[in-house]
């Protein structure tokens, strides 16, 4: 199977197709609707964001509190579709790739053509499979949100589905 | 009745729910994987085997949405409910929670800061068919539970109709609900009684047949059409869709006939405490 590192070269990006298995290793960040929510809020005031977004991948997932002497606990993802109102203004800050689980909008599919940019499924509903593939978990901000805070994990063979290409191709029908 | 004692078995229901899925859901899954064709759809399946059996042995949580803890206490005429029983069940689960380092989900629903454990809703029920006292807890995911529906029919509308309603409630979950999925319908009463069944069938044996056999018969025929929608294991296509279909129904009005729907995702999850008196 495919193994793709992060930061996803343009090359390696557009080369994907909807459907494919792939393995990704490198750092992605977690947010879910209220980060989300706080992230685009700062965009629209012109503020900085507390991380640069340019070629990074936010995953949708808000994992359970890390029990002791584990990197992280159960961490699968969330439902993406509660996330498409937010994701024009974060694509435009370069972000490249997003992991969820579930359908996405017309809109969104179309923003991922426009950008060049790629969505990708993770194993919905198997939280403690994808823990073990988590070797290291920071919190960077919005602790305050507890399991909605944003967190920069570095994850090692992260076994993901393309859901869309860069090309507008999707594995799913869109949600609307 | 030991209070400390009760608190205690709640706080290792919420450990068992939550870390161990239940056997006849694991059963269902299995059969899926071994009778699926498509190659992602079984790939799909796999993960969700390969994720259980994780679970169990690294004791983590089946899916990191540990849900919205609900309860169900069934009380026999022996046993004496008051308001300190029912806080120490409470108390129970938020700590079972806690020390289990399960996610801390809940929010005020307008303010939406500071999650914590607090919001456990119970629902309390006398049973003459029962010693002592029964508690379940049920653990339940938003990713299905948004998925819920209700529609309030004319009571001359068919089965038919109401079939259709249901398969159409499974189609719309789609993907993100997390399928194959366990379909709880409740059929009478009131709205909110209607919708309540419907969560309550998903507490039924799922790999047993309805005892009802008009039920029965529903059921098989919502499941058929619900698996020829092509949906799959996590939206990967093939062949289940939904692993079963659960009703229960109730008496209701000459006017009315309510139908609630409650989608349950692959990772349903409870466990059952009995108390002897």
């Amino acid at each position: 199977m495919q193994t793709i590192k992060v930061p996803i070269s343009k090359k390696q990006g557009n080369a994907l197709n909807a459907g494919d298995s792939i393995l990704l290793t490198g750092v992605i960040y977690t947010s879910r609707d209220q980060a989300h929510k706080r992230l685009v809020s700062l965009i629209k005031k012109g503020k900085n964001l507390p991380f640069n977004l340019k070629g990074q991948v936010i995953y949708y997932c808000g994992p359970t509190s890390t029990p002791k002497g584990k990197v992280i606990g159960s961490c699968g993802p969330t439902t993406s579709s509660r996330m498409d109102d937010f994701v024009e203004p974060l694509l435009k800050k370069g972000l490249v790739a997003m992991i969820g689980k579930g359908r996405r909008s017309s809109k969104v599919r179309n923003l991922i053509k426009k950008h060049k940019g790629v969505y990708f499924i993770a194993p919905s509903g198997c939280g403690v499979l994808l823990a073990k593939k988590v070797i290291a978990n920071d919190t960077i901000c919005f602790s305050e949100l507890g399991p909605e805070s944003i967190c920069e994990l570095y994850v090692e063979n992260f076994p993901l589905i393309v859901g869309i290409d860069s090309k507008g191709n999707s594995i799913y029908k869109d949600l609307r | 009745m030991n209070i400390s004692k009760i608190k205690h078995k709640v706080e290792t229901a919420v450990a068992k729910a939550s870390f161990d899925l239940r056997p006849d859901v694991h059963r269902l899954i299995k059969r899926a994987y071994l009778k699926e064709s498509n190659s992602r759809a079984r790939k799909g399946l796999k993960w969700i085997l390969d994720n259980a059996q994780l679970a169990a042995i690294e004791r983590l949580a089946i899916c990191q949405d540990t849900g919205l803890p609900i309860v169900f206490i069934e009380a026999s005429k022996k046993v004496k409910i008051s308001a300190l029983l029912i806080e120490t069940i409470k108390k129970g689960v938020e700590d079972g929670f806690r020390k289990n380092s399960l996610r801390a989900s809940i929010v005020d629903p307008i303010e939406r800061k500071n999650p914590s454990y607090k919001g456990v809703i119970c629902h309390l029920n006398f049973s003459t068919g029962i010693k002592g006292l029964k508690v379940i807890i049920f653990p339940k995911g938003f990713g299905s539970e948004n998925k819920s529906a209700l529609k309030m029919f004319n009571p001359t509308a068919s089965l038919e109709e109401i079939e259709d309603f249901i398969v159409k409630t499974v189609n719309d979950a789609g993907p993100e609900a997390c399928p194959p999925f366990v379909v709880g319908v409740g059929i009478g009463g009131t709205a909110d009684y209607a919708l309540l069944l419907a969560k309550k069938a998903l507490l039924d044996r799922v790999d047993k047949s309805n005892s009802n056999k008009i039920l029965k018969t529903m059921e098989g025929n919502i499941l058929k059409k619900i698996n020829k929608l092509g949906i799959g294991p996590m939206g990967f296509g093939g062949k289940t869709t939904a692993l079963a279909v659960k009703i229960k129904k109730t008496s209701t009005h000459i006017a009315g006939l309510p139908v609630g729907v409650n989608v349950g995702c692959h990772a349903l999850r409870s466990a059952t405490i009995d108390i002897k008196i």
